[in-house]
This record gives C-alpha cells, structure tokens and sequence, in this order.
C-alpha cells in the first residue's frame, strides 16, 4: 500500500511527511521529522512522555496516528523556547525539577498547557493535571513546585 | 510492510458504507486511546481505519428541543467539561466521562470510544445507563436507537450488526428537583480501572425520590441497569432503610471476578457502599436544581 502524503502545520510551520496508515504521531515526529524531543517511555498512554498538543489540546502522540494530523495544528516541545528559553523551562533548570530528563519534555509541554487554561492553579490542580505524565526520578515535588513558581511568576505575583 | 488504509470521511453515510465494506477487517476510530493500544499490542489487526472524526453530528453537543442534549460518539471527555450547560445538568455523566485517564487521555478519548471498547469497567457507560441514555446507531439497514444499557453484550462484545456506527447519545430533558452523580472505586487516586462503579440519577419532589436508575460497572460481564435499587429509592426519603435496601439491590446484581484489583466479596461488598455514597452526592445536588 502506498504511503499517505500529509500536510500539517508543526510549530507554526508548514510541514509535509509520508506515513503508514498505522504509524503513530511519535513514530514520525522522532524518526522521519527528526524532532526527538517527545519521547517513548511506553507507547500506551501511560507515561505522557510523548505529549504534544493538536490544535491546542493535550494529547499523547503515541495514541494518535500521522494520518489524523492532515490539516491540524501541532505543538511539540521543539516549538517551546523562543528566542529565550519558556519561564516553565527556566524554572526547571532553576529548581532542578529534573534528573534524567526523559520525562522533561512531556511534563513541560502538558504544564505549559495548564497555566494557558490555568494561570493561577492549585497544588491539586497541578498534580491531577499532571497525573499523566509519570517521571521515575524526581518523586513530583520539584515538577509541582517549579510549576506553582512559573504560575506565580507569570501572574506577576510574588513568591 | 502495511496495507492498512486510513479513510476520514466527512459524512455518516460515507463511514457505514465504508466500515460495511470492510467485511469485519474495519475498525472505527474515535479517540484511538483504546483501539491504538490494541492495534500496538497486536490483538486487534484492522485493514480498515475509518475514523469519524470528521462528522458533524458526531461531534456536536446540541441541545434537544424538549431541554436534553444529544452529544456525539465522537466527543471527547475535554469537550463534555467545557460545554458550559452540559456539566450543571448532567454532572455526573460528565464526571464519568472525566475520569477516564489522565488530562492527555482526556483530549481524545470518547464516551462512544468507552461504550463500544466493551469493557465493563467503562467509567462513563454506568453513568450513561444512570441516565438513561438513549444510543443512536447507524447502519446499512439504516438508523435505530438502543437503551444504552442493551448495547454491551459481554467483555468486549456489542449488541450491533456488523457495519454499525454509534453516532450518539441523547440525554433527556430534566425534571426540577433531578441530578446524578458517579463515583468509582480504584486502588489509587487516579490512572486506573474502577473496581467498582457507580451511578445514580434520581428526582426529589418535596424530598421525595420519584424518580430513580441506577448503573454499576465492574461487577458483571456488563454494565448493569439495576433496577432493584431503582424501585428501593422510588418513594423513599433517601431514608437509612431505603438507601440499605438499594445497597442490597446492588450487591444481589453482582456477578463480579476475583483479580488482582479486587476480589469477589470486596466488589460486592463495595458495590452497596458506593450505591449510598453516590446516591448521597446525587440527592444532595437535586437538593440545589
Ligand atoms: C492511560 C489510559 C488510561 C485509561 N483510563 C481509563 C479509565 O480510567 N476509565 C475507563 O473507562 N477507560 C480508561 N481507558 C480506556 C479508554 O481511554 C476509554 O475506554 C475511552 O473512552 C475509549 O475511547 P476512544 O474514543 O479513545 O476509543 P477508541 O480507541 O477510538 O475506540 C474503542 C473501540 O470502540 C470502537 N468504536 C469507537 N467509537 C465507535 C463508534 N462510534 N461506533 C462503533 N464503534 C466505535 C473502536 O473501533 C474500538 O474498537 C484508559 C486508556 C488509557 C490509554
Ligand atoms: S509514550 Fe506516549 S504515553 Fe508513554
Ligand atoms: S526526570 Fe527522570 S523520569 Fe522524570
């Protein structure tokens, strides 16, 4: 069977690959659009390592096929720094809200992904909200607490 | 090597003919965050992908002339909590739905996803069936609708023909005085499979529960309607004695498994606790409508 053509837009840019109709989001992302930055950590929707978001929303990529991005808009972590680095990303770096960092790249994009809906979260909030993206290192106080920080931050709010 | 095809098409009748024609090799896709797993694990093999995604009718939330709301199969759990009216009156279908999985799993997986995966641990199907949901599929043979609660025919299993879509479902209007609620029972906080789930609509006249249904996951090769607990609350005050009646309505419809989540005696003995506890949190909204 012959390979799909899709058309999509990746972090603000035009993109265009060829897929299996069975290939996952995370299959192209990491191999033929060589953007590494989302991770497998399992490939069943389990570890949220591989999170991007479509057309703004949350998703794992490793649960979604190529084929479904035709004519969607998709964020992966590649797209989060600027010219500087994201106050979620500087804030990590800042508190040391990582180890081995294999987690990183997911728990960055789905908090990201909180403080737009959710700029002035709970604790809870925070921890339900990132209660997908599973990170064996640095037992989640770091990753909440950088992420209240960031919040706190970006409200212009003291500490 | 793959000769899998992939067909999004934009239109209901598109997709029956479609997943008709794939002789049972078709698989619909909603949300994917079932049927992907599967497909990945090598237990489900389709040489068809019809995802429906891209169907207006079951993609929409509308509300129904007489005040109910028909939401799409393919609606995901992030679109159910947004819509603004959905959530004040039919919480807990809403908060069925949003217990499935962590917030990316919200971006994708589907009520419709959740009812024809057949599991009967499907959070949000017992609170469909609390509801009292009514399922509209279509086929080559045309439309027709189901009680929800007749559509799962054991683990895995649909009373549907072959080349049936779901489309949607349609939740009546409500009563004053009515609410639901849903509440599971997990060994953890969140990420898993409910050992025990519970929903309960009901309506209060004057503190008087005139209407009742009630749905229990978990504990049968289906999701159950328990209409034992139903006629136990039907006339009561939500009274200790009423709510210890449904609880062993509840516990007398089991027909759990024994596994690692739970064993037979702790699904059944938890199946009557969660009755009290949900019908508590449902009594105390209808309270408020
Ligand atoms: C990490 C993780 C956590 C999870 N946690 C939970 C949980 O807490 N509770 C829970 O209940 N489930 C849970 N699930 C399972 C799953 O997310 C749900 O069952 C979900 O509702 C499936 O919906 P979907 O839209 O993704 O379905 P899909 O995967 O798209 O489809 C599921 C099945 O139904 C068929 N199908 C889908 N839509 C239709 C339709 N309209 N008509 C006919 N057939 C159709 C598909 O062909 C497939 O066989 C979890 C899954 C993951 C990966
Ligand atoms: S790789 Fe996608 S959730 Fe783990
Ligand atoms: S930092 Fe290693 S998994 Fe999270």
């Amino acid at each position: 069977m012959a390979k799909l053509h899709v058309s999509t837009t990746i972090n603000g840019e035009p993109q265009e690959f060829l897929c299996d109709a069975d290939q996952s989001m995370l299959d192209v992302l990491r191999g033929p659009l060589g953007l590494t930055g989302s991770k497998e950590g399992c490939g069943s929707g389990d570890c949220g390592a591989c999170s991007i978001t479509l057309d703004g929303r949350l998703v794992c990529s490793c649960l979604m096929l190529a084929a479904e991005a035709e004519g969607r808009q998709i964020a992966t972590i590649e797209g989060m720094a600027g010219e500087e680095l994201h106050p979620l990303q500087t804030k990590f770096l800042e508190m040391a809200a990582l180890q081995c960092g294999i987690c990183t790249p997911g728990v960055l994009m789905a908090a990201k992904s909180l403080l737009e809906r959710n700029p002035d979260p709970t604790e809870h909030e925070v921890r339900f909200w990132l209660a997908g993206n599973l990170c064996r290192c640095t037992g989640y106080d770091k990753i909440v607490r950088a992420v209240m920080e960031t919040a706190a931050d970006m409200r212009g709010g003291a500490r | 090597m793959t000769d899998i095809q992939y067909l999004a098409p934009r239109t209901l009748d598109e997709a029956v003919q479609a997943f008709a024609a794939s002789s049972g090799k078709g698989r619909i896709l909603a949300g994917g965050t079932d049927l992907l797993v599967q497909m990945r694990a090598g237990t489900v093999t389709p040489h068809t992908i019809i995802d429906i995604k891209k169907i207006g009718e079951m993609t929409a939330i509308e509300e129904t002339a007489g005040g109910g709301f028909r939401v799409g199969a393919g609606v995901s759990g992030a679109i159910l909590r947004e819509h603004p009216k959905l959530k004040k009156v039919w919480p807990g279908v809403v908060e069925a739905a949003n217990l499935i999985g962590s917030t990316q799993i919200q971006g994708r997986a589907t009520a419709g996803g959740n009812l024809c995966n057949g599991s009967p641990a499907g959070d949000s199907v017992p609170a469909m069936v609390a509801a009292g949901a009514i399922v509209t599929i279509q086929g080559p043979k045309g439309r027709r609708e189901l009680p929800v609660e007749a559509v799962p025919k054991g683990p895995g299993r649909l009373n549907l023909e072959p080349g049936e879509i779901v489309v949607s479902f349609t939740l009546p209007a409500r009563p004053k005085g009515s609410s639901d609620a849903y509440l599971r029972m997990i060994p953890r906080t969140e990420m898993d499979i409910a050992v025990v789930g519970c929903g309960v609509s009901l309506t209060l006249e004057k503190g008087v529960c005139t209407a009742a249904r009630v749905g229990l996951g978990a504990v049968a090769p289906t999701v159950l309607l328990v209409e034992g607990a139903a006629k136990a609350l039907i006339g009561s005050k939500l009274d200790e004695a009423a709510l210890d009646k449904a609880a062993n309505a509840c516990r007398a419809a089991c027909r759990p498994i024994d596994d690692k989540r739970g064993t037979i005696a702790y699904r059944t003995q938890i199946a009557g606790v969660l009755l009290k506890r949900t019908a508590a949190i449902a009594a105390e909204r209808a309270g408020r409508n």
